[in-house]
């Protein structure tokens, strides 16, 4: 579970998280939403430490994450990530970029991180791929071996951030499959993301960010019909 | 105009023998260079303050005076101060290697900032330390973009290496004076050496391209 209290982050002058407290259960989905500039990407990436706090804390399964004594590269390990950019490594091939970190971080031997890489492959449909440069993939296919790639190192939880937002409209669809697909495994996951549709259908419940600020908290049904702040219904008769 | 290399003939073998010293000598100072040129490169970029001015000084201490100069005092200076005879071939490699880190070193850290920062935040999310984020995920990359500037400055590298033949090493360069010196024939000797280095430098630029498109493979 993660817990998050009195969440500040800035950028020099700029304000960009103002007080967030909130909390994630275990095997919960999360979906965050807002504006651009709410802050939503930064708070996702302030769950494993991609950014480091200004003020407030974090605790996932208890530990607190934000303390200086924490190993951030062990609660790494258990926190996967999904980038909107893929962040593929495009020297290696599609196998390798799925077995490098569970053999290099974790240990594994060269045949467990295949095994488990090839298991995952075939999940999010790629098998075929799996010698393959980076390169030779479309968009779609790309984000497929990233979630693949953090889901090799077997976390508990899975940040998304606006894994959609990169791609040709005919590729949304199946990586937004494969995240739906996964919500069902009782994985913990937090996803930024502009698709309102899929929000509503995968989310357990929806944060809605604006300037900073957690303006919303809610289960989508109650969120998407009627948001309580005047904010949340400006936002939605825009996108929706 | 009259040339006569038939006169040197019996010397090319002695100036073919320089051919493996001026290797040799392009070929230790290109590992020392590049390497200590990586590190340099890695505290520039760090945020260890003292150790970032140092590499900035030492950068402008050895692009900041002629090559020739250092290599004099390197090995001129050497048993004066600290006592120990210095090799020419020691005190050849020593200069170039630390003369090549500097200029590399900064060619280096353009390649490492140019590499995409999503590379960097995909390794830490997946818990990479970051040495071996480094070397598995940064500077593979980094070396692949700056290679050519890499070719240039091992070409660099193995013309300037005529300059040890000024403190008694017996490279391509200093043989020819030799030669010339036997023959009183000047125009001969240094047109062969001359030819030699052409060829190498071909040569290393053809293995550059080889090198090239194997690491262009995951394009």
């Amino acid at each position: 579970m993660i817990r998050i209290e009195h969440l500040v982050k800035s950028f020099g002058d700029l304000e960009v998280l103002k007080d967030i407290s909130t909390d994630v259960a275990t095997g919960e989905v999360v979906a965050i939403i807002g504006p651009s500039g709410s802050g939503k990407s930064t708070m996702l990436r302030c769950i494993n430490l991609l950014e480091v706090p200004t003020a407030g804390q974090i605790l996932i399964d208890g530990i607190e994450i934000t303390s200086p004594k924490c190993d951030i590269l062990k609660v790494r390990q258990n926190v996967g990530m999904v980038f909107q950019h893929f962040n593929l490594f495009p020297h290696k091939t599609v196998l390798d970029n799925l077995t490098y970190a569970p053999m290099k971080v974790r240990g594994l031997s060269k045949a467990d991180a295949g095994k488990i890489a090839i298991d995952l492959l075939a999940k999010v449909g790629l098998s075929e791929k799996a010698d393959q440069y980076p390169s030779r993939l479309s968009g779609g296919q790309k984000q497929r071996v990233a979630i693949a790639r953090a889901l090799a190192m077997q976390p508990d939880i899975m940040l998304f951030d606006e894994p959609t937002s990169a791609l040709d409209p005919e590729m949304v669809k199946e990586v937004l499959d494969v995240i739906k697909g996964l919500a069902d495994t009782g994985i913990t996951m937090c996803i930024v993301t502009h698709e309102m549709g899929f929000a509503r259908e995968v989310a357990d419940r929806v944060l809605f960010l604006d300037g900073g600020y957690l303006v919303e908290d809610a289960p989508p049904d109650i969120f998407f019909s009627t948001p309580k702040s005047d904010r949340a219904q400006q936002f939605l008769e825009k996108v929706l | 105009m009259n040339l006569d290399f038939s006169q040197i003939a019996p010397s090319l073998p002695f100036i073919l023998k320089g051919i493996i010293v001026t290797l040799q000598f392009t070929l230790l100072s290109a590992v020392f260079g590049f390497t200590l040129g990586t590190l340099l490169s890695l505290i520039k970029i760090s945020n260890l303050k003292p150790l970032r001015w140092f590499a900035e000084f030492y950068t402008s201490i050895f692009r900041g005076t002629p090559l020739i100069l250092q290599l004099a005092l390197v090995y001129f200076a050497t048993p004066q101060v600290i006592g120990y005879r210095i090799s020419p071939i020691e005190a050849g490699v020593i200069t170039f290697a630390l003369n090549s880190a500097a200029y590399s070193s900064e060619t280096i850290r353009a390649g490492i900032m140019a590499v995409d920062k999503g590379q960097r935040e995909a390794a830490m999310s997946l818990g990479v330390p970051y040495k071996l984020m480094m070397l598995d995920i940064i500077l593979p990359q980094a070396f692949k973009n700056i290679l050519p500037a890499l070719v240039n400055e091992s070409i660099a590298l193995l013309k300037d290496s005529a300059l040890v033949s000024t403190i008694g090493v017996l490279d391509l360069m200093r043989r020819a004076q030799v030669v010339a010196g036997q023959t009183f024939l000047y125009f001969e000797p240094l047109i062969v050496v001359g030819v030699i280095y052409y060829v190498m430098v071909m040569g290393l630029t053809q293995a550059a391209q080889v090198l090239e498109r194997r690491m262009r493979r995951s394009d």
